[in-house]
């Protein structure tokens, strides 16, 4: 512990957090669980719960859109905040999981008579899936470093939704609809139904943690440190006896399954997906939420991961004229996202090490 | 031989780095090489260490042929750089630096040990202990690139430029360095700009020119030889 002690700071929220005892840490994340969950009815609060609640989408529906991006954002932010690759085809995965769901549990898929599969079952076969999708992508391209990775993982999402749209197997815009929801009944009714998207929610809130556990124990193992390694300097990493394209492959292929995690869940709410579900603003969007949160730190992924949901959602069914304020989404959301890139580059909730990399970097850049 | 080249090209797409380069490294030598900018000594560390492959020639370490071996498993066989231009980990701390330099081992009390040699070596190190790496000086992170390519207990030590942009006084303190870990039975081969600290510190030397080996001898006889003198120690 003491080898991490000048990773924290004294002051602010973290400062406080790490200077307790550990009892009083899980009585905090107990009582943050709680809240999470309860953020269904966050509208009921008195005077500021209006204001925190979206108007022109259901709030509950709100919140699960909330909670892929959040999966999303978690994933990616391993491939890019911890191993340092540059993914800009993250949304690639994303579809993998989702087409994997609709191609063995939909009515309208080639595969749908001989299984019949319920949602369950196929989230398994779509998870191993997106993970062979990621190795796929991964064995030939991780070679290249930087931009290169960047523009081959591009054109890899591309190739995806392009394969999608064109392939008469995967339906182009026409889709797979009546997509099962995931199982379970109360009290004689579904859990998972069409209106109520709360329990859609809690589910994604649940995904969400375990991810969260999974990560931290990784992060914290000799994959984590390996990851560290080779996002701080690639080449010493190497000399240091790392064998880094392996750990890089693990990156991919881990953050290709979270990611799959997003498209089985977004299947399962939507119960409809077609190939205009996926377009690159997404992958975008999401790295976006990242950086912008805080490449390299789960807080930070998560933060920006909701707001990258939140903010458009919020915007819509407020008018501005005769024009909803969603409309114009992009334009305040490039607006947000250069005010904290110039006030706090390292991203909301940043992490320690990324910012002294980011010191580091700037110093090669502009040698005194 | 410790480490044997043989005849070993090397090219970075079209551009020849390397034109054909032999040389030996005994157990327990200090072998300096020698040359200008661009002359390829860099290139022919990161041959060895398995940074970059090479295209004709082979490398023997320790009696095996190890040119097509994975860099990774060439510091498992003992092989250990120090980089060019530091290489360490700024957002790691000091003993985490170090702590990567073991990244192979497992055995914790001899890492540890290991640990307390570095102190030792550096005791600048010690006192910094818990800064990260990116707040070091120039001369501290030398110290910590060299102290962490000890950290694998490698049978060869390769210094990449271990001089480079440190104040007179570092230059002699790293080089006394150089030789205390030397004596303890590490053997190093080095690579140096600043010819004349490196010749009057190492058994033997190979002067590099555009990637071509002009000239061996011991580091006395290079010291003393006019045309080296002329090109690379700056006395008329």
């Amino acid at each position: 512990m003491s080898e991490k002690a000048s990773f924290r700071s004294n002051g602010g929220v973290r400062g406080w957090y790490g200077r307790q005892p550990a009892w009083v840490q899980w009585i905090v994340i107990a009582i943050a669980l709680v809240l999470a969950f309860l953020l269904p009815y966050a509208g009921d609060i008195p005077l500021i719960g209006p204001q925190i609640v979206t108007e022109g989408i259901d709030w509950p529906s709100a919140l699960f859109n909330m909670s892929y991006y959040v999966l999303l954002a978690l994933g990616l932010n391993v491939v890019v905040g911890y191993a340092g690759l540059l993914d800009l085809g993250y949304v690639g995965f994303f579809a993998v999981g989702a087409y994997g769901t609709a191609l063995l549990t939909s009515p309208d898929s080639v595969l749908y008579a001989d299984t019949g599969w319920k949602w369950l079952m196929a989230v398994p076969v779509a998870l191993a899936l997106t993970m062979v999708a990621g190795l796929i992508l991964g064995w030939p391209t991780l070679r290249l470093r930087g931009d290169y990775l960047a523009i081959v993982t591009l054109g890899f999402a591309e190739i995806i939704r392009i394969f999608a749209t064109s392939t008469t197997t995967l339906r182009g815009d026409r889709g797979f609809a009546s997509i099962p929801h995931p199982p379970g009944t109360w009290n004689g009714e579904p859990i998972f139904g069409v209106t109520d998207a709360v329990p859609y929610f809690w589910l994604g809130l649940v995904v969400i943690i375990l991810v969260i556990l999974g990560v931290r124990n990784l992060d914290r193992s000799r994959v984590g440190r390996s990851w560290l390694a080779i996002r701080e300097d690639e080449e010493a990493a190497e000399i240091m006896g790392v064998r880094t394209i392996k750990y890089k492959l693990w990156a991919f292929a881990i953050g290709a399954f979270i990611g799959g995690l997003g498209g089985v869940l977004f299947a399962g709410e939507q119960g409809f997906i077609n190939s205009q579900t996926f377009v690159l603003q997404f992958s975008i969007l999401v790295l976006a939420g990242v950086v912008m949160g805080g490449s390299g730190n789960m807080a930070g992924a998560i933060l920006g991961g909701a707001l990258i949901s939140y903010i458009p959602d919020r915007l819509r069914g407020i008018s501005l004229g005769d024009t909803d304020l969603y409309e114009y989404r992009f334009a305040l959301f490039g607006l947000v996202i250069i005010i904290i890139m110039v006030l706090r580059p390292q991203g909301l909730i940043p992490s320690r090490r990324r910012a002294m990399e980011l010191k580091d970097r700037e110093k090669e850049v502009a040698p005194q | 031989m410790l480490l044997e080249i043989d005849n070993v090209t090397l090219a970075y797409g079209r551009i020849q780095a390397l034109h054909g380069i032999s040389l030996t490294v005994g157990e327990g030598e200090v072998v300096a090489l020698i040359g200008a900018n661009g002359a390829g000594k860099s290139t022919t560390m990161r041959a060895i260490s398995g940074l970059r492959p090479v295209s004709q020639g082979t490398i023997k370490f320790d009696g095996q042929d190890i040119t097509k071996l994975r860099a990774d498993l060439r510091v498992i066989r003992g092989v250990s750089q120090s980089p060019e231009g530091r290489g360490i980990f700024p957002g790691m701390t000091v003993r985490e630096n170090l702590e990567m330099g073991a990244y192979t081992r497992r055995n914790r009390t001899e890492i540890n040990e290991d640990l307390q040699r570095a102190f030792t070596l550096f005791p600048r190190l010690k006192e910094r202990e818990k800064q990260t790496g990116g707040t070091l000086s120039g001369g501290e992170q030398q110290m910590l690139a060299v102290g962490r390519a000890l950290m694998s207990r490698p049978k060869l030590l390769l210094l990449d430029e271990p001089s480079m942009g440190l104040a007179p006084m570092l230059i002699q303190q790293i080089f006394d360095i150089i030789v205390e870990i030397n004596q303890q039975g590490t053997t190093v081969l080095l690579v140096e700009q600043n010819a004349q600290q490196a010749l009057s510190r190492a058994h033997r030397a190979y002067v590099l020119e555009t990637g071509r080996i002009v000239k061996e001898g011991t580091g006395r006889e290079l010291l003393n030889d006019p045309a080296v003198k002329d090109a690379y120690l700056g006395v008329a």
